[in-house]
């Protein structure tokens, strides 16, 4: 048997692009084979859970999860994977904080399955079928994992070991993780294996004091190519952000979206950025105030929570009976062509 | 009831994101056959509500192998949304931008996933019938080529849209930036580099397959020939174009069915929906929906590299439109129904994005300054599409007067494909597995191949990366009793 530590790497309800990221990591790859075997990974091998459910307990030595947890079959490969590793990484914005899936915290399986499956412009649909998890189709018998009403990250699922965020992390990154774990360097578990400073500390552009009348959409202005965003009234992520990604957006004129998650010691992203662009406001009128932000800001929640909405304090909406239900902008009617 | 189920469980490279049952008769033939997608995560729902602008970021997270399809698909429902013509250097960037995705995606899938299975033979041990394999055979020099294609993609993605995996560059009326000389002279060199890839890897096809007259057999039999329509889009001169253009819908014939732009999509596309299954199945509507059968009065249609060659007239690239009219002589004339010719295809349409990458790098407008334009208009309603490498990818937003989303309606480029792909499944498996068929792992890989010439990065719909399916093939006894389990790789014992 080999001496080389055992790895596994999964996937649950994510988009793909982590996987795409640690390719990324190009000639070091071979590197990661010297040091790991890989033992599970999905995309690449054929092991099957199966095998998996067969291993003692904390046989694999470090397992990186990205995604989210939407579903009873991603539910169920947590906590398999949780306890058949021993380090086991959250890897990536899904698995750490949700990400832009978890944004359908804003609503819930029903308003989901009408808007998709019922209330879809393109879809024909008269009998308003939906899919069920258990049916029997031609005599059949089919099943479908449960949809659940909320997406949940890793840690909220199973006790996590390590968190790496990004959407996706950047190859330096996740080789500052690899180098990390091979040389047993790890920092007290529970904790973010990344930087300690914001997005802003990486940014090339210049800063100066921010005094602002009007927050900008990013279709409004054509921005500067060397001042700081938010200056420029852009709503840029950046003072909230966790560095990592090497500032890449704001260097192609695009404010940051938030995607490396709240810096070290931040708890909720979405209340440090709000207290970040508060400060900038350039007014003391509180009439003013409130208009620069209604006009400027029209989605506080997605502009604050854009991918931590799963993982923050407020973690999805109210599910209460439709009677009490504050509800959501609904679809307009819309004739059908 | 007396059937028999062959479950197949894709229980690895698609594991948890897809599977696939087949019923049998109680005679043994092949009843049934389905592909479940097992997830859903509504984005059409929970973008309602965001800012108009944010979709190019919010829907590249649908699929992470394809995240520059839906940033371009988005940016250009948001021209739409604000009524906005970006300038002739934005357009250019961006088509320049996703010629060079569309070369780095396709080279993924021919000598990582789909490749595999030619160079290798469709019978080879299934521990040799992957990239390393490929690597063995044709020769380390390979690898090399075909890392160096897909890092300098990446790396030009990075360059241009700022980031290699969900850029952030795509603006209504425009992008956020344009590029340098500097940039401009390594992008023109790297190009004519994939131009060289391309052809490379045509001659690998033609030697290793063409030459081959079993493979061609395969390629033409009848397991894997279904007559559906095939969609795609063209330019003014009906020629292949993944940026932009007229959506052309071509019949099993060869006819035209329709030809129109994107925002009319609704005339002539529906969605049906299937209770055991997340995904919907879009079809034809003039057609109607017959269920998973071919034929003309099947509103099935193929939205794939082969389907938008067969819905043009050719290729606007000199050597590009070779190859394709060399692909029609060798198959007997337009249109190609062989779903397995979908991989020649895809080569043919790798040198066209090289081809068009560079023509695009050396146009002098390519380094204008002018590559925004904002819009003016109030926003209301806009309909986006380009060709996705699997198939035609439409975006369609609605937004109130400040740009904020109020309904959202997407159909993704493997989607189109949903139901062919179900139909393609069931007829390899009625084809090759009879009464009293041992089911061989070499049969199941026939069955699955039916299934990989469609690339199907369901990850746009649910999120696997495309790939190879290792399979695991349990038969059971109406009760429910395992009577045989195949895998592939043949180390797993039988289990109850």
């Amino acid at each position: 048997m080999s001496s080389k530590g055992k790895l596994a790497i999964y996937w649950a309800a994510s988009c793909g692009g982590c996987e795409i990221a640690i390719l990324a990591l190009n000639e070091k790859i071979l590197d990661v084979a010297n040091a790991f075997d890989i033992v599970f990974c999905p995309c690449i091998m054929d092991t099957k859970v199966r095998d998996v459910e067969r291993w003692p307990d904390q046989s694999i030595d470090v397992c990186l999860f990205n995604g989210g947890i939407r579903t009873s079959e991603q539910e169920y490969m947590a906590k398999l994977l949780r306890a058949k590793s021993k380090v086991l990484v959250a890897f990536g914005s899904c698995a750490t904080e949700g990400c832009i899936p978890g944004l359908a915290n804003l609503t819930n399986r029903e308003e989901i399955f009408q808007a998709v499956y019922c209330e879809n412009p393109s879809t024909d649909n008269p009998k308003h079928i939906v899919p069920q998890s258990q049916l029997r189709c031609d005599g059949y018998h089919l099943s479908l994992p449960v949809f659940y009403d909320t997406v949940r990250t890793l840690g909220q699922t199973v006790a996590v070991d390590y968190f790496l965020p990004g959407c996706p992390p950047e190859a330096p990154r996740i080789w500052d993780a690899v180098v990390a774990i091979l040389e047993g360097k790890l920092p007290p578990a529970g904790s973010v294996i990344g930087t300690t400073t914001t997005c802003c500390d990486e940014c090339p552009r210049t800063r100066s004091e921010k005094k602002i009348k009007a927050f900008k959409r990013p279709w409004q202005v054509i921005p500067d190519s060397s001042t700081c965003l938010l200056e420029q009234g852009l709503v840029c992520c950046g003072p909230a952000t966790r560095a990592g990604c090497g500032a890449r957006c704001p260097q192609v004129n695009s404010p940051c979206i938030g995607c490396y998650g709240p810096n070290e010691g931040v708890e909720d992203f979405g209340a440090r950025l709000m207290t970040a662009l508060a400060s900038v406001i350039d007014s003391q009128d509180p009439e003013e105030i409130d208009r620069i932000i209604r006009e400027g800001i029209p989605d506080p929640l997605g502009t604050f929570y854009r991918f931590s909405l799963a993982g923050s304090l407020l973690r999805r909406a109210a599910l209460v009976p439709d009677a009490e239900r504050h509800e959501l902008p609904r679809p307009k009617a819309v004739a059908q062509a | 009831m007396t059937t028999q189920r062959i479950s197949i469980d894709p229980i690895t490279r698609l594991e948890g994101h897809g599977k696939i049952d087949i019923f049998l008769t109680p005679k043994g033939d092949v009843a049934e056959a389905y592909l479940q997608v097992p997830e859903l995560r509504g984005f059409e729902r929970f973008c309602v509500g965001r800012l108009a602008e944010d979709m190019p970021n919010l829907t590249s997270r649908i699929c992470g192998v394809c995240p520059e399809a839906h940033h371009i698909a988005s940016t250009k429902t948001l021209d739409a949304l604000f009524h906005v013509d970006p300038p002739p250097t934005a357009k250019k960037l961006r088509e320049m931008f996703y010629c060079i995705f569309f070369a780095t995606d396709h080279t993924t899938h021919f000598y990582a996933l789909g490749g595999p299975d030619f160079v290798m033979g469709p019978d080879a041990p299934p521990e040799q019938r992957n990239i390393l394999g490929v690597i063995q055979k044709v020769g380390m020099e390979i690898a090399g080529k075909v890392l160096k294609m897909r890092r300098d993609g990446h790396n030009l993605i990075e360059m241009i849209g700022g980031r290699k995996v969900h850029p952030n560059w795509g603006l209504p009326g425009g992008v956020s930036r344009g590029i340098t000389e500097e940039q401009r002279k390594e992008i023109e060199t790297l190009g004519r580099d994939a131009i060289e890839f391309a052809k490379f890897s045509l001659q690998l096809f033609n030697d290793i397959v063409l030459g081959n007259r079993e493979y061609v057999q395969l390629i033409t039999s009848q397991a894997y020939t279904h007559r559906t329509y095939n969609m795609g889009t063209v330019d003014a001169n009906n020629r292949v174009n993944f940026y932009d253009g007229l959506i052309r819908v071509v019949g099993p014939d060869g006819r035209e069915h329709a030809k129109y732009p994107a925002k009319d999509y609704r005339e002539y596309v529906a969605e049906h929906v299937e209770p055991w299954s997340y995904l919907k199945f879009p079809f034809l509507k003039r057609v109607g929906w017959k269920g998973f059968v071919d034929g003309e009065d099947s509103g099935l249609y193929k939205a794939t590299p082969l389907s938008r060659l067969n819905a043009a007239d050719g290729m606007a690239t000199p050597l590009a439109q070779k190859e394709y009219e060399r692909m029609y002589d060798v198959l007997g004339g337009k249109p190609v129904n062989h779903t397995l010719a979908t991989h020649w295809a895809r080569l043919i349409e790798l040198l066209y994005a090289a081809e068009r990458w560079v023509e695009l790098a050396t146009d002098p407008e390519i380094t204008g300054t002018e590559y925004r334009v904002l819009p003016t208009a109030t926003p209301d309603e806009g309909v986006g599409c380009v060709e996705a490498p699997r198939g035609t990818l439409t975006h369609h937003y609605w937004t109130d007067e400040r740009g904020v989303l109020t309904r959202v309606n997407l159909i993704v480029g493997t989607t189109n494909n949903y139901a062919p792909i179900n139909l393609s499944i069931k007829e390899a498996a009625k084809a090759l597995i009879r009464k009293g068929t041992t089911v061989t792992e070499a049969l199941l890989n026939k069955i699955e191949m039916a299934f990989r010439a469609y690339d199907p990065c369901l990850g746009c719909a649910t999120h696997y990366l495309p790939g190879q399916m290792p399979l695991t093939v349990v038969l059971r006894a109406p009760d429910g009793q395992v009577l045989q389990t195949i895998s592939r790789t043949g180390r797993h014992p039988v289990s109850g």
